[in-house]
C-alpha cells in the first residue's frame, strides 16, 4: 500500500484514554483524568483531521481508501476482515464524531467538576469514542457491528451513570433491550447479505449490486427488500425512530453532556449513517424506501408534537432530537442521502450546542429541570442565553442559521421525491412550525419572565407525567454538587464556568456557519457538500428513478426534472414562514399572555393529556409487549421450564439417587449368611442364564 | 465304566450340601467345613473330567489333576488362615456363632 494513514490511530487513541482512566483512574486526581481523556481525545481528532486533509478528493490518494489490517473471521468461504474505509461519507461523520466529541468532551471537565465517579465518566465517554469511530470507519458490516454494539453498551453504561438512582438503572436497561431488538433484525439483515453476496465488505457487496443483470430494481419484496428493511429496523432501534424510538427521552437519565454526545450528536445518527452507507441497497429496492420514508415523516411529526407539552428541559431536546432524526431519516427515505447527511452533521452541532446549553441552564439553577421553575435567567447567564439563541434560531431554521440549509434541502428533496412528495412535504413543513414552536417555547420559559425557582406549585397531572424523571433528577443528579447554591437561594443562580462556556461558543459559531457549506444554488450557493458528497452517492442519483419507475410499472424518467428556482424559493418561503408562526405563537403563549397555555389546555384537556403522557405509548408497549412477556416468562419459562423441567429433572436425579441408595444400604447388614445368600443368588443367576442360553441353542 | 454324568451328580450334590451348609449353620467351624466340602466337590468335577478325556483320546489330559492339586494347595493354605482367624475370633467374642460377629471388625 503506497499510501498509509494509519487510519487505526484514530479508534485506537480514545480507547488508549478508556483504559488508561479505567484501570488506573482511581488513583489519579480529577485534573489528570481529565487530561488524559482531552489529550487522546483531541490527538484522535488531530489526526482525523490530518487523515481527511491527505485524503481529500482529488489528492494523490484514491477513493475510498480501504486500509485492511488482516483477516477477522474465516469460516468456510466468509471471511470478515479487520479493514477501515475512509470516504467522503465516513469523512464527515469521523470529523464530526472526534470533533464535537472533543468540544463535549472540555464540556464534562466544568460539568462533571463536582460529581462522583470522574474517572469512570471519562472512561466511558472515551470508550464510546472507541467505539463510535469503528463504527463509522469499519469497511464492513460486521465491523460495523462491533462499534454499533459497542457504543450500544457506551450508552447503557452512560445513561445508568447514576447507577443508585432506579430511575437511571431502568432507563439504562430500556435503552438496551430496545436497541437489541433493532440489532437483531441487523444481524437477520447481514445473514440476508451473507447469504447472497458472500461477504460483508462495502466495496464488495456495492460493487456486486452494481450488476444489473444479476440485481435488478427488486419491486416487490425480493431479498433486497426485505434486507433493507431488516437493516431499517436496525436503525430505527439506534436512530430513535417509531416504533422503537421509546428508549431515547429516557436516555436522558444519564448526565447532560452524554445526552450531547451520545443521545443527540452522535451515537443516534449511527442509524442514519447506516441507511446512507447502504444507499445502493436501498435504491434498488423501492418498496423498502417507502417504508423509510414514511417512518421518517411519522416521527418527525410525532415526536414534535410530544415536544409541545414536555417540562422537563432535557425531555423537550430529547423529542426534538427523534424528532430531527425522523427529518434524516426522511431524507434518507427521499433517496438525498446527502442531504441527510448535511442535516446531520448541522443537527450535530446545533443539538449537541442546545444540551450543553440545557446542561449549563440546569448548572446555574442548581439541579433543577423543571422549565416551569425557570425564567428569567437571559441577564443571569448571557452566555449561556446568547449561545442558546443561536441554538434555537438554528434549529428553527432561520436564515442563515445551519438548519436552515439542510433542512430546506431535505424539504426540497422530499418534495421532488416520486412516493407521494407533496404529502409528506405539507408534513414536514408542519415539523418545522411544530420544531420553532416548542423550541421557542423552551426558549421563553427559560430565558424570560421571572424565575420561579421553587415557588411554583406544579399541577398533580404534569407530576403524574413526568415523575419518574423529575422526581429524581432534581434531587439527585446535581445537589450534591450544588447544595450549596440551593442553600443561598436565587441569588446562588449563576454563569457556567469558562471550560463549559467556550465549548458553547465554539459550537454556536459551527451552528452559525455549518450549514454554509451547502448553500443551494438558487441561493448562489454550489451546494459544495452535496458535491462532496456525490462521489459516494453516485449510484442513488440514476438508480431512485429506475426504482419509483419499476414500482409503478411506468418507463423511468431520462432525468430527474430540474426544479425552477421559484419552485426552490416557495418551499424555502413556506418552510421560514412555518418557522416564523412557530415563533409567534410560542412568543404569543409564553410570553406575551402567559394565561393562555393553562386556559386552551383547560379546554382540550382530553387532547393535552394524550400529548403530555405521549400518546401512552409507554403505557401500550407495556401492556402488549412488557406485560405479556413478562407473564409468559413467569409462568412458562420460569415457574414451567425452568423450576418445573429443569430444576425438577436435577432435583429428581437427586432424590433418585437418594431413594436407591436408602433402599440399597440394606444390603449391607453386615451379616455374613446374608451376603453369602447374595452371593448364592447371584450364582444361581449367572448359571440359570448360561442354562437358558445352551438351551436356546 | 462309570459314566461321566454319575460323577457330577455326585459332585453338585456334594456342593449343594457345601453351599446349604454354609448358608445355614452357625458355627463357624462347620461352615468352614461346608467350604471345603464345595472345594472338593468341585475338585471332583476336574477330575471327573480328566478321567472322561483321557479315556476318549486324549493320551495326556493332566490338566484336570494339576488344578486339583492347585486347589488343594489353596485350602491348605485357606485352612491355616481360616482356622488362624477363626482362633482370633474366639478369643476376643467368646463365641463361633457367626450371627455375632456381624460388625465387621474384631
Amino acid at each position: 500500500m503506497t499510501h498509509n494513514l494509519n487510519l487505526w490511530v484514530i479508534p485506537l487513541l480514545p480507547l488508549a484514554g478508556a483504559a488508561i482512566n479505567g484501570l488506573f483512574g482511581r488513583h489519579f486526581k480529577n485534573a489528570v483524568v481529565s487530561f488524559i481523556a482531552l489529550f487522546f481525545t483531541a490527538l484522535s481528532f488531530a489526526w482525523a483531521v490530518w487523515a481527511v486533509w491527505s485524503a481529500w478528493p482529488g489528492g494523490p490518494i484514491p477513493l475510498p481508501h480501504i486500509e485492511s489490517f488482516g483477516t477477522w473471521i474465516t469460516a468456510g468461504s466468509f471471511s470478515a476482515p479487520f479493514g477501515f474505509y475512509l470516504d467522503q461519507l465516513s469523512m464527515v461523520m469521523v470529523l464530526v464524531v472526534t470533533g464535537v466529541g472533543f468540544l463535549i468532551h472540555i464540556y464534562s471537565v466544568g460539568y462533571m467538576a463536582h460529581e462522583g465517579g470522574f474517572y469512570r465518566f471519562f472512561a466511558y465517554l472515551n470508550l464510546f469514542m472507541f467505539f463510535m469511530l469503528t463504527l463509522v470507519l469499519a469497511n464492513n458490516y460486521l465491523l460495523m457491528f462491533v462499534g454499533w454494539e459497542g457504543v450500544g453498551l457506551a450508552s447503557y453504561l452512560l445513561i445508568g451513570f447514576y447507577f443508585l438512582r432506579d430511575s437511571a438503572a431502568d432507563a439504562g436497561k430500556k435503552a438496551f433491550i430496545v436497541n437489541r431488538i433493532g440489532d437483531f433484525a441487523f444481524l437477520i439483515g447481514m445473514f440476508l447479505l451473507i447469504q447472497h453476496f458472500g461477504t460483508l465488505s462495502y466495496d464488495h457487496v456495492f460493487n456486486a449490486l452494481k450488476d444489473a443483470q444479476k440485481f435488478p430494481v427488486d419491486a416487490g419484496w425480493g431479498f433486497l427488500t426485505i434486507t433493507a428493511i431488516c437493516l431499517l429496523i436496525g436503525a430505527t432501534g439506534k436512530s430513535a425512530q417509531i416504533p422503537l424510538y421509546v428508549w431515547l427521552p429516557d436516555a436522558m437519565e444519564g448526565p447532560t453532556p452524554v445526552s450531547a454526545l451520545i443521545h443527540a450528536a452522535t451515537m443516534v445518527t449511527a442509524g442514519v449513517y447506516m441507511i446512507a452507507r447502504s444507499h445502493a441497497i436501498f435504491n434498488l429496492a423501492p418498496n423498502a424506501l417507502h417504508i423509510v420514508f414514511v417512518i421518517g415523516c411519522v416521527t418527525a411529526l410525532f415526536a414534535a408534537t410530544m415536544g409541545i407539552a414536555q417540562t422537563d428541559i432535557k425531555r423537550v431536546l430529547a423529542y426534538s432530537t427523534v424528532s430531527q432524526l425522523g427529518y434524516m431519516v426522511l431524507a434518507c427515505g427521499a433517496a438525498a442521502y446527502a442531504a441527510g447527511i448535511f442535516h446531520l452533521m448541522t443537527h450535530a452541532f446545533f443539538k449537541a450546542l442546545l444540551f450543553l446549553g440545557s446542561g449549563s441552564v440546569i448548572h446555574a439553577v442548581g439541579g433543577e429541570q423543571d422549565m416551569r421553575r425557570m425564567g428569567g435567567l437571559r441577564t443571569k447567564i448571557p452566555v449561556t442565553f446568547w449561545t442558546m439563541t443561536i441554538a434555537t434560531f438554528t434549529i428553527s431554521g432561520f436564515w442563515p442559521m445551519a438548519a436552515f440549509f439542510s433542512k430546506d434541502e431535505i424539504l426540497a428533496a422530499v418534495y421532488r421525491s416520486p412516493y407521494a412528495g407533496h404529502l409528506l412535504w405539507a408534513i414536514g413543513v408542519i415539523t418545522a412550525g411544530l420544531t420553532a414552536f416548542y423550541m421557542f417555547r423552551l426558549w421563553f420559559m427559560t430565558f424570560f419572565g421571572e424565575l420561579k425557582l421553587g415557588a411554583v406549585d406544579v399541577g398533580e397531572e404534569a407530576h403524574a407525567a413526568a415523575a419518574p424523571a423529575h422526581a429524581s433528577h432534581a434531587s439527585a443528579s446535581h445537589s450534591h454538587g450544588h447544595a450549596d447554591d440551593q442553600s443561598h437561594g436565587h441569588g446562588g443562580v449563576h454563569e457556567s464556568p469558562w471550560i463549559m462556556l467556550a465549548p458553547l461558543v465554539i459550537l454556536a459559531a459551527l451552528s452559525i456557519v455549518g450549514g454554509w457549506v451547502g448553500v443551494p444554488k438558487f441561493l448562489g450557493g454550489h451546494n459544495e457538500f452535496d458535491r462532496f458528497l456525490a462521489p459516494v452517492m453516485e449510484q442513488s442519483r440514476t438508480s431512485i428513478a429506475e426504482g419509483a419507475a419499476a414500482l409503478q410499472n411506468t418507463e423511468a424518467p431520462a432525468a430527474p426534472p430540474e426544479e425552477k428556482s421559484t419552485t426552490e424559493w416557495v418551499l424555502t418561503g413556506m418552510s421560514v414562514l412555518a418557522a416564523v408562526l412557530g415563533l409567534f405563537f410560542a412568543w404569543l403563549l409564553y410570553y406575551k399572555r402567559p394565561d393562555l397555555p393553562d386556559r386552551i389546555t383547560a379546554k382540550i384537556h382530553g387532547i393535552y393529556l394524550t400529548v403530555l403522557h405521549k400518546y401512552y405509548i409507554d403505557e401500550g408497549y407495556n401492556l402488549l409487549f412488557v406485560k405479556p412477556l413478562l407473564a409468559l416468562s413467569t409462568l412458562v419459562f420460569w415457574r414451567g421450564i425452568d423450576q418445573g423441567i429443569i430444576d425438577g429433572l436435577v432435583n429428581g436425579a437427586g432424590s433418585a439417587s437418594k431413594g436407591i441408595g436408602n433402599e440399597l444400604r440394606r444390603m449391607q447388614s453386615g451379616n455374613i449368611r446374608s451376603y453369602a445368600a447374595w452371593v448364592a443368588a447371584g450364582g444361581a443367576a449367572v448359571i440359570a442364564y448360561m442354562i437358558w442360553l445352551g438351551v436356546s441353542k | 465304566m462309570v459314566p461321566l454324568s454319575w460323577y457330577l451328580i455326585l459332585s453338585a450334590i456334594l456342593f449343594c450340601l457345601g453351599v446349604f451348609g454354609f448358608l445355614l449353620k452357625r458355627n463357624i467351624i462347620t461352615i468352614f467345613m461346608s467350604i471345603e466340602l464345595m472345594l472338593n466337590a468341585v475338585n471332583l468335577t476336574f477330575v471327573a473330567f480328566a478321567n472322561y478325556w483321557s479315556e476318549h483320546g486324549l493320551k495326556l489330559a493332566l490338566s484336570g489333576h494339576v488344578f486339583v492339586f492347585f486347589v488343594m494347595v489353596v485350602a491348605a493354605a485357606e485352612a491355616a488362615v481360616g482356622l488362624a482367624i477363626i482362633i482370633a475370633v474366639f478369643r476376643t467374642r467368646e463365641t463361633l456363632n457367626v450371627d455375632r460377629v456381624n460388625l465387621l471388625k474384631l
